[in-house]
């Protein structure tokens, strides 16, 4: 049985309570709203780049803790990152919140994002966990429409 | 064989609680004796569906193994045999609500579909350029959207009558939008997010003094309530079978047989029609006119069983049952520092919905749900309710005829355990 403090571990409590990086950057050359129907959770990435360079990166929104923690941490580990980098992350991540590879042997790659390993027990979970990452490529493609999970 | 002793019917002691054998209930429900994540199910998700007790089942089986065949259009025994038995699933219907003729009742998919039928086929009609519909803050998606897509074709207005800030509709101001534009009122009997009834019979009285009709949504009023659509007098009330105990894809619209004889068909196809040539069709009567093509015969019969079930138990009796439920679960978990309730009408039925202090209702679904407890976390299909009430979203735990005091203590200590992961 998946025991929930593999989901709700101690530092995805603590970004959910106290998320970094959660501001509107003005002015921000890329921006995308991501939205789950589902359970409502909505969330705005904002983005400068510079080049193929994140420079900046900020977020907004409501959401569950899963969601709101990946946005969260997403934007630490994001900033000063490339495009492709970003692109391989979240590749990586998703894998591991799927459970399609184990964690280890990438936690370096993965680096503080190996917390939301414990999401691949929750699959109806997964789609908090991917939120603003989806929104991220909206963003950084530059989509008009707001991103939807559904 | 000796005299046996005549019992008193249930329904002549509706509020004798004593009678109300829980445990017996629960016991014709086979589902319930499933677990969850290695816990007893607690299943509070009945305004999603609800469960559904043997003898429903075992209709539903025993029509495809004993009955099965198209209605309507065969000579055989078969075909014969379904007629009736679908024509009578009709009359218990009929009775259920106390319509006053059985072809007053439309099989349907659904309230979803009752409420489209009545919004494309009457609305198509008498609602046009410049006219208003008339709905409430605390409509289900369901009774909205249909009036929304019928308000675009027609270039009409959808006007929404509000609510206060205990999820009670404002009748005054209701009152205050029924004016000579508005074409059709719809109103749900009981609000599926809050639980909150809505006074049905003075709405009804309100749009009749201005020859306005009336649509009821009773997807949430027919498991928890007796409802009587003369006394309501209501012009249509839509219903669901899955939510009281019935199968999926069966529902019913009950309408006024002078309304629904004026009515344009809604689909066309076999049995809704009495003669059909290239150059001109003529319709069935009523209710043929509106079920087109071969409708869901096991679903009818299947409810019919619910039917029975549900008035075995007597519609007072479950009221009284889940009122208790309701008053205990309030208490219980307004008691819960940091916990707030939302929708807290003087008149509700069987719906709990609740925020937690720092906790997104999606993080309490899955804690609950590790611990076995079956609720709802979201907007419940009705956005705009929590737009009024500023949130995203909520937890609803909802009952029914099944539940007991102890699974609503289980709710309590899971709620607590929610504090706990995020304290
Ligand atoms: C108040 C209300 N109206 C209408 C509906 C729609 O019912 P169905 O999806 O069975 O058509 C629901 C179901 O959630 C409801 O709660």
């Amino acid at each position: 049985m998946p025991d929930l403090r593999d989901l709700y571990q101690e530092v995805i409590l603590e970004h959910s309570k106290s998320p970094r990086n959660y501001r509107e950057l003005k002015p921000a050359d890329h921006k995308a709203e991501g939205y789950n129907p589902l359970c409502g959770d909505r969330f705005t990435i904002y983005l400068q780049m510079d080049g193929d360079s994140i420079c900046d990166i900020g977020f907004q929104g409501s959401g569950c803790a899963i969601s709101k923690a990946s946005a969260s941490m997403m934007t630490q580990a994001l900033k000063g990152k490339t495009k492709e980098e970003a692109e391989k992350l979240f590749h990586r991540f998703h894998e591991v919140v799927t459970g399609k590879t184990e964690s280890h042997g990438h936690e370096a790659e993965l680096g503080k994002l190996a917390v939301f390993a414990g999401v691949s027990e929750f699959p109806l979970r997964v789609k908090c966990a991917t939120l603003a990452w989806h929104t991220l490529e909206a963003a950084i493609e530059g989509k008009q429409e707001a991103v939807s999970t559904e | 064989m000796s005299t046996a002793v005549k019992l008193p019917a249930r329904e002549s002691a509706p509020h004798e609680m004593s009678d109300y054998d829980v445990e017996r209930i629960r016991a014709d429900f086979p589902i319930l004796r499933e677990k969850a994540h290695g816990h007893t199910l607690v299943y509070l998700d009945n305004a999603a569906t609800s469960q559904k007790p043997k003898a429903v089942i075992d209709a539903i089986v025993g029509y495809y193994e004993h009955e099965n065949a198209n209605i309507h259009r065969g000579v055989h025994y078969l075909s014969e045999r379904a007629t009736e038995e679908f024509e009578l699933a009709r009359k218990s219907a009929q009775k259920f609500i106390n319509a006053p003729r059985p072809s007053e009742i439309i099989f349907v998919r659904g309230a979803t579909e009752a409420i489209n039928l009545v919004a494309q086929t009457y609305g198509r009609t008498h609602v046009h350029a410049g006219d208003e519909v008339l709905i409430t803050a605390m409509e289900h998606h369901s009774d909205i959207v249909p009036w929304q897509i019928l308000c675009e074709q027609q270039g009409a207005k959808l006007k929404v009558a509000p609510i206060n800030d205990r999820g009670e509709l404002i009748l005054a101001e209701f009152e205050r939008l029924l004016t000579p534009r508005t074409k059709i009122v719809g109103v749900g009997h009981v609000s599926n997010a809050l639980g909150t009834v809505n006074p049905v019979r003075e709405i009804v009285t309100m749009a009749h003094a201005r020859n306005i009709p009336v649509l009821v949504d009773g997807a949430q009023a027919a498991p928890h309530v007796a409802i009587d659509v003369q006394q309501l007098d209501c012009d249509f009330y839509a219903i669901s079978g899955h939510k009281m105990y019935g199968p999926t894809g069966i529902g019913i619209l009950y309408g006024k047989q002078a309304l629904l004889e004026a009515m344009p068909p809604y689909q066309g196809g076999g049995d809704m029609i009495s003669s059909v040539t290239f150059e001109k069709t003529s319709y069935n009567r009523v209710p043929h006119k509106f079920e087109a093509g071969t409708p869901d015969m096991a679903g009818a019969i299947g409810l019919r069983a619910a039917i029975e079930y549900l008035q075995k138990l007597g519609m007072n009796n479950i009221a009284a049952h889940e009122h208790q439920l309701l008053e205990y679960a309030t208490r219980a978990v307004s008691a819960i520092p940091g916990v707030r309730i939302i929708g807290t009408a003087r008149h509700k039925a069987s719906v709990l919905s609740f925020v937690i202090e720092g906790v997104h209702p999606h993080d309490i679904g899955t804690i609950l749900d590790q611990q076995g407890i079956a609720i709802r976390t979201g907007h419940h299909c009705a956005q705009p309710v929590m737009e009024c009430f500023k949130i995203d979203a909520t937890a609803r735990a909802s009952f029914g005829i099944y539940n007991t005091k102890e699974e609503i203590d289980a709710l309590v200590r899971g709620i607590k355990k929610v504090q706990e992961v995020f304290a």
